[in-house]
């Protein structure tokens, strides 16, 4: 290969292999297996530009912004001794970013519509917006709870595999006894909840937190906020459909 | 031309949505409990704006590029009319029959997850904060197989219409199994790897491909059956970096092994 020396330059090549893949997947079936012509070739070369340019932006801006935020942050909430304040704020920012995720507040409609086709609810509206309301609700609390429990174990310490086994454990044994319309849902909320901004904003904080601390070590501790946060969600869903 | 403007401008719109809370939770901290100035404002002001367009730019792409022709493709592809299933279709669901639906998933499912942004990034700072002992690309790699191999077994689950928890407790015991034996540094980032890959490139294809497989076999409910594709997909990886890590583990030591092994035949 040759050699690129614009750094920029590199990025979008870097960006267009990472993309690659995809179009071949793609244009393979299309072509040789569905045995269709592909469609809209000209939007399809703009939207591509428009993702490899997107994708170098982010990375771009990622290593300048939502890093060292999150690990100034942790710096100063460590710094500053305080742990109620270092809580409040783990627990702000993942109810804050899961609040608002548009990829939950689909699956949270898709749920209501699913509980009212159930019986569990009225089919009314009111009914199916109070409980696609309540059900992001409980996401983003769950959300926002793993954020903080991540924290505190960061700074106690605490072995990972110690919270998440026995969280394992709880989703076993709730899914038993959740209606089994909600199983599905809940089984898919851990994953919707973390978006593209959020998680390079924890991971730094995690990771920038056990950096900060004495005794921690980054690679075994500062990892592991994202796992809560896909697995609270699991537990707190279920909890939500055993109780409505 | 003219839709393309409104479309970028709506779609900058709902990520600067998404991005505030984010934003008004940090300076509400920054300011008012740490109470002192962001150090590099001027960056740090670059930085957000570059990751807004990116994201920005990243979404509309998708929806003009990717999206419209990937789900189509995954509705054909869970379509009657295209698997042509051999044998009495009122009789019995051959599960044989789907097996591009297989195929297309575990494809799908790997070249999506190794576009996913989030999983770049984590992939970054754990190359760096490990010192290069963890390879970004390697990392992405195992994450990738993971994904395929999950969504390519939930869509088996959805054809053969066996219950999702079944697979859902074996893969918790075998994630239990591989943490005790696996090397204690990479237990963290495995854990983590589950709930990155699933954002924004592969919900959508794979969430199409879910309900339009639920929806084309007779006596599945396209409501429930649909989801849990999602929960493959993070659950899988973790197997993926965990079996990674004992993989470059075991050949670490195999290499030192052979090291001493020389010197003390040099001896």
């Amino acid at each position: 290969m040759f050699q690129v020396k614009n750094k920029f330059i590199k990025q979008l090549l870097g960006s267009f292999m990472d993309l690659l893949p995809i179009f071949v997947v793609i244009f393979v079936f299309q072509l040789f297996i569905l045995h269709k012509p592909i469609p809209n070739l000209g939007d399809i070369a703009v939207g591509t530009a428009f993702v490899v340019l997107g994708l170098t932006l982010f990375i771009q801006g990622l290593e300048k912004s939502l890093f060292p935020i999150g690990e100034s942050m942790a710096y100063a909430f460590s710094k500053k001794g305080s742990l109620s304040w270092l809580l409040l704020f783990a627990f702000s920012l993942g109810f804050g970013t899961t609040a608002a995720e548009p990829a939950l507040i689909a699956v949270a409609a898709e749920a209501a519509r699913i509980a009212a086709d159930g019986g569990m609810i009225e089919q009314t509206e009111i009914a199916k917006n109070d409980y696609a309301f309540g059900l992001r609700f409980t996401v983003a609390f769950s959300v926002g709870f793993a954020i903080l429990l991540g924290v505190l174990r960061i700074i106690r310490g605490w072995p990972l595999h110690y919270l998440i086994i026995p969280g394992y454990i709880g989703v076993v044994i709730m899914t038993f006894f959740a209606p089994d319309a909600i199983i599905g849902i809940a089984y898919d909320s851990g994953g919707v909840t973390t978006s593209t901004i959020t998680v390079p904003l924890v991971t730094a904080l995690g990771v920038g937190l056990a950096s900060a601390i004495r005794g921690r070590n980054p690679m075994t501790d500062g990892f592991g906020l994202i796992a809560f946060a896909s697995l609270t969600p699991m537990i707190f869903v279920m909890a939500y459909g055993m109780i409505l | 031309m003219m839709t393309l403007l409104n479309e970028i401008f709506s779609t900058l719109l709902s990520t600067l949505r998404d991005v505030t809370p984010i934003i008004f939770v940090i300076v509400f901290f920054q300011l008012v409990v740490i109470r002192r100035p962001f150090s590099h404002l001027k960056d740090l002001v670059m930085g957000m704006f570059f990751v807004i367009l990116g994201m920005t730019f990243f979404l509309v792409g998708l929806d003009k590029a990717l999206f419209p022709l990937g789900t189509t493709m995954a509705e054909q592809l869970t379509s009657p009319d295209f698997i042509n299933p051999s044998t009495d279709q009122l009789i019995s669901i051959a599960w044989q029959d789907y097996y591009w639906v297989y195929i297309f998933g575990a494809c799908i499912g790997f070249a999506t997850t190794l576009a996913e942004p989030a999983l770049i990034a984590v992939a970054i700072k754990a190359q760096q904060i490990s010192g290069g002992a963890i390879k970004a690309w390697y990392l992405r790699l195992a994450v990738s197989i993971g994904v395929a191999v999950g969504i390519s077994l939930g869509t088996y689950r959805i054809v053969s219409g066996i219950d999702l928890y079944m697979f859902i407790i074996a893969g918790y015991v075998i994630v239990i199994t591989q943490t005790i034996f696996s090397p204690k540094l990479i237990v963290g980032l495995a854990y983590d790897s589950g709930g990155v890959t699933t954002s924004t490139v592969t919900v959508p294809l794979v969430t199409a491909l879910g309900i339009g497989l639920a929806s084309s076999i007779p006596g599945r409910n396209p409501l429930l059956d649909g989801f849990g594709l999602i929960a493959f997909a993070s659950l899988f990886p973790i197997m993926a970096v965990l079996a990674y890590a004992q993989f470059a583990d075991w050949i670490n030591r195999r290499a030192q092994l052979k090291q001493t092994e020389k010197e003390t035949e040099g001896e």
